[in-house]
């Protein structure tokens, strides 16, 4: 298969993400669209290293997957002291930080 | 073959993308990423990153789902909420106009290298041997700056979700204070209604017997 089919794939998956983070409202469920955000980077890496025969990119989607780990750790930890505070799990209610 | 296997993977990530974003209660949405990802894995095998695909699997698949899963048992799916007015609408779109525009600066770029296969195979390519040699010696800095992260993730989390006193000590002794249930009360028993729910006590006292129970007034025939 053409690299090209790869990066598409990666695109779309990439643009579902987004467009959860965008509309969705439960913290869980936009952490959830990050991952899927940051899938399709890894797809697109991974990709453009078979592209050059290099492994420099499946490194770097190694680390990428590092950095997702340890997003998901302090992201879920925040919605548990959310959740003990006794405070709505939802991105709408949850403005004080609001400018 | 290989083409085969790329579509059948490539509409399986898709899909639970979509399940991802589209499913209502939150831990359909962890099992439709768990779907995801390891479809993605698959992708990645495709492309000759062995040792990529058995860390996605791993790690993704394996640990992060388990905290979602942990985390998504202990909030609680919450109720389903809707988005606002303006995001529901506008935020879908604007994925479809991003994607749309991707695969259009994707498939129809002059560049030569996304319309090839790739470079030839080199025998090793992508396996653990070789990204470990690497992660040894030439990024050895990033290896280690990621464990690093990783330590300050674990104590963070650790630091956010305990209890703190200051904070909630008001609620807290509503936390210990437990009514006395009824016996049976949570059990099978219970749900299938072979004992007596606490909530027909509540509501109906005299099913103690204390009360004479209208009797059915069955005699046969209608």
């Amino acid at each position: 298969m053409a690299i090209g089919w790869y990066l598409s794939v990666s695109a779309i998956v990439f643009c579902i993400g987004a467009g959860g983070v965008l509309a969705r409202r439960n913290p869980m469920v936009i952490f959830l669209c990050l991952e899927l955000m940051l899938n399709g980077a890894n797809l697109a890496l991974v990709a453009f290293a078979r592209m050059w025969g290099g492994e420099a990119g499946q490194v770097f989607a190694l680390i990428v997957m590092v950095v997702a780990a340890a997003e998901v750790t302090v992201g879920l930890g925040l919605i548990v002291a959310i959740y003990r505070r006794r405070l709505p799990i939802d991105v709408d209610e949850l403005s004080e930080l609001h400018g | 073959m290989s083409q085969v296997l790329f579509f059948i993977a490539a509409i399986c990530a898709i899909t639970g993308a979509l399940g991802v974003v589209l499913l209502r209660n939150p831990f359909y949405s962890v099992l439709a990423l768990a779907f995801h990802l390891v479809s993605l894995a698959a992708l990645f095998l495709l492309l000759r990153a062995e040792f990529v695909a058995a860390g996605q699997v791993i790690i993704y698949a394996g640990a992060v789902i388990v905290i979602y899963v942990f985390v998504v048992a202990y909030v609680g799916g919450g109720a389903s909420l809707p988005s606002g007015a303006v995001l529901r609408v506008l935020g879908p779109l604007f994925a479809v106009a991003l994607a749309v525009e991707l695969c259009i600066a994707i498939l129809g770029s002059g560049l030569k290298g996304v319309k090839g296969k790739g470079a030839p195979y080199v025998s090793g390519f992508g396996t653990p041997a070789h990204i470990g040699t690497l992660l040894l010696t030439k990024y050895l800095f990033p290896f280690e700056a990621a464990s690093i992260l990783l330590l300050l993730a674990a104590v963070g989390a650790v630091v956010l979700a305990r209890r703190r006193r200051g904070l909630e000590g008001e609620e807290e002794p509503s936390l210990r204070i437990r009514t006395a249930e009824p016996d049976y009360t949570g059990t099978m028993a219970e749900a299938a209604g072979v004992r007596p729910t606490a909530y027909d006590e509540l509501t109906h006292p005299e099913a103690e017997g204390a009360a004479p129970t209208p009797e059915p007034t069955h005699t046969g025939g209608w």
